[in-house]
């Protein structure tokens, strides 16, 4: 569960900034992307942004993606980093 | 003063004078060379007055444009230019031209088409204005100047002697009016009509804008030394070779180690050609290269050296490339290294469109110096951010296929099957070989498969073959 904003990654070039922000409950998913490779690879990123808030039973969410080419594995390390730090009491604010 | 001695005034007072006098009229064609890059001050400021005095229509056939020239778009929206024909484009006028802007597609060239075309009369150029660093008061003109302020020196002025000899009209726009006669001289005077002294015609830091940097990025250094392997074993790295390097971190890299095997085998070459960097200049002034022939100078370290070495030489884009019989410098190249954006499993090379599908980039001298060097490599990494580099098809071809003889990938090298020999060669060597197939399966297996661009069915650009045909169009994306 989502209890605080939290970011993970970075604007480097192959990488990606994952920005969560907390929610109404009800609220749902919602992914504002930006990428270099939005044409050739916009689907595939909302999918795999998807797929991982799902994995982790986020249920609501609003996610913040700016990507500069990252490769799917850097993605879901990003991702899963974003919602481990939105998810925890003790989060550090970055 | 005798009655009859004809003394010729050509200084002029300003752009507007030169327009006047030259006869400038609606619907023809204009040029100007690219050899500040995107330091240059003198299309913006000509095209200014052009606008003011009502002329419409115009062909502007440019060697190259770049970032620096986006005020065009305001003069393409008003009708003042009608066509261009260039060897690249970038920036915010890329853009807007790969989203419809104009009605007539732009007409891409290589270096060696446009100055072919120019000379055989294709392109009818009716006033050309030349930037020049320095002339005398008849025309005489260098790309630097030899007595006094030399801040503006551009190096090379190869593209715009071939507008110089073949214009009907040549304006110089220049900065230094120096003693006569300023000779030797890259632009001569019986080819000059007029001269107007202006106070700024480019900034020579524009000229590299970073693309010829050494890189220290590993990937490149790793493509660099696969490529100079594929140069040290394929039959042609003997004592008197002949090289060019284009821009590109993995290409330049290439010179580095090329340097140690010459050392190590006492191997020097004959001549370097092409755009000249500082790295190419550094093994000429350290005896490696015995000539440079310059028909751009890339950076300022090239702008430097050939004001002061001797063989170190100007060379017009005609004599650089020219695709007709009687031979370009290009056909006397052993090896060439070249850099792209893009290479498909034909061996077609794109250098003018992004993976995006919009214009980025120049056709240059590509297509001119692998077609005709003995030996082509493409350098080029495997995957650039999220985007494979070897696909089915290249968005654009710009270099067809079978010029190419080597792709050198950071995941292994593909020789053109066209080339049983170099095969062979190379796989003697020990050289990692696998076939471009392998390589564009490799990328794609690291990125995933991008998904096709869009395209209308308007045609925004034609790529013309380097012998003159359309060999490829540009469509206008669809978003």
């Amino acid at each position: 569960m989502i209890i605080c904003d939290a970011i993970a990654g970075t604007l480097e070039s192959s990488d990606i900034l994952i920005q969560i922000f907390c929610v109404e409950d009800e609220a749902g998913i919602e992914i504002h992307l930006e990428s270099a490779v939005i044409y050739q690879f916009g689907e595939q990123i909302r999918k795999v942004i998807l797929s991982e808030l799902q994995a982790a039973g986020v249920k609501s969410a609003k996610v913040r993606a700016v990507d500069r080419g990252a490769l799917d594995c850097t993605i879901i390390a990003r991702m899963r980093t974003a919602i481990s730090r939105a998810s925890s009491i003790h989060n550090e604010q970055v | 003063m005798k009655a009859t001695a004809i003394r010729t005034n050509k200084l002029m007072d300003s752009i507007e004078v030169a327009i006047e006098r030259s006869g400038l009229t609606d619907g023809m064609t204009i040029s100007f060379h690219h050899h500040f890059r995107n330091g240059d001050a003198i299309i913006n400021q000509v095209m200014a007055v052009i606008s003011q005095k009502g002329i419409k229509g115009l062909t502007i056939a440019a060697s190259s444009l770049s970032d620096i020239h986006a005020p065009l778009i305001e003069y393409i929206d008003r009708g003042i230019v009608k066509r261009i024909e260039t060897s690249g484009l970038r920036g915010e006028l890329a853009n807007s031209i790969s989203n419809g802007l104009m009605e007539e597609p732009i007409v891409f060239r290589s270096h060696g088409n446009r100055a072919e075309a120019i000379a055989s009369r294709e392109i009818v150029i009716d006033v050309a204005f030349l930037g020049v660093p320095a002339c005398d008061d008849m025309g005489n003109a260098n790309g630097f100047n030899r007595d006094g302020d030399n801040s503006a020196a551009c190096g090379s002025l190869g593209y715009a002697m071939v507008d110089a000899q073949y214009a009907n009209y040549v304006v110089l726009l220049t900065q230094h009016i120096v003693t006569y006669p300023n000779t030797p001289c890259a632009i001569k005077q019986n080819q000059v009509d007029g001269i107007v002294k202006l106070d700024y015609i480019g900034d020579p830091k524009g000229i590299s804008s970073g693309a010829t940097r050494y890189s220290t990025n590993p990937k490149d250094i790793k493509i660099a030394k696969l490529a100079c392997d594929v140069m040290l074993n394929a039959g042609l790295f003997e004592d008197g070779f002949s090289f060019q390097t284009g821009t590109g971190g993995a290409s330049l890299a290439v010179t580095r180690f090329l340097k140690e095997h010459m050392d190590s085998k006492n191997i020097r070459a004959s001549f370097a050609l092409g755009g000249i960097t500082s790295q190419i200049v550094k093994l000429h002034e350290a005896g490696y290269v015995k000539k440079l022939l310059d028909v751009q100078s890339f950076d300022l370290d090239a702008v430097k050296s050939i004001q002061e070495n001797p063989y170190h030489q100007v060379v017009d884009a005609q004599y650089y490339a020219t695709p007709a019989a009687m031979g370009g410098a290009v056909n006397r190249l052993d090896m060439v290294v070249l850099s792209a954006l893009e290479v498909d499993v034909n061996f077609n090379v794109n250098v003018l469109t992004g993976s995006d599908g919009i214009i980025r980039g120049a056709v240059g001298g590509h297509p001119d110096t692998s077609a005709s060097a003995q030996l082509s490599i493409i350098v080029v990494p495997l995957v650039r951010g999220r985007m494979p580099s070897i696909l089915a098809r290249v968005n654009t071809i710009v270099t067809s296929g079978d010029t190419v003889d080597v792709v050198v990938t950071d995941q292994g090298i593909a020789v053109n099957p066209q080339r049983p020999d170099l095969i062979a060669r190379l796989a003697n060597a020990g050289l990692p070989l696998c076939s471009i197939e392998e390589l564009k399966e490799r990328a794609e297996s690291i990125t995933g498969t991008p998904v096709a661009i869009q395209y209308t069915n308007r045609v925004v650009g034609v790529v013309k073959h380097r012998t003159g045909y359309t060999l490829d169009h540009i469509y206008q994306v669809k978003r």
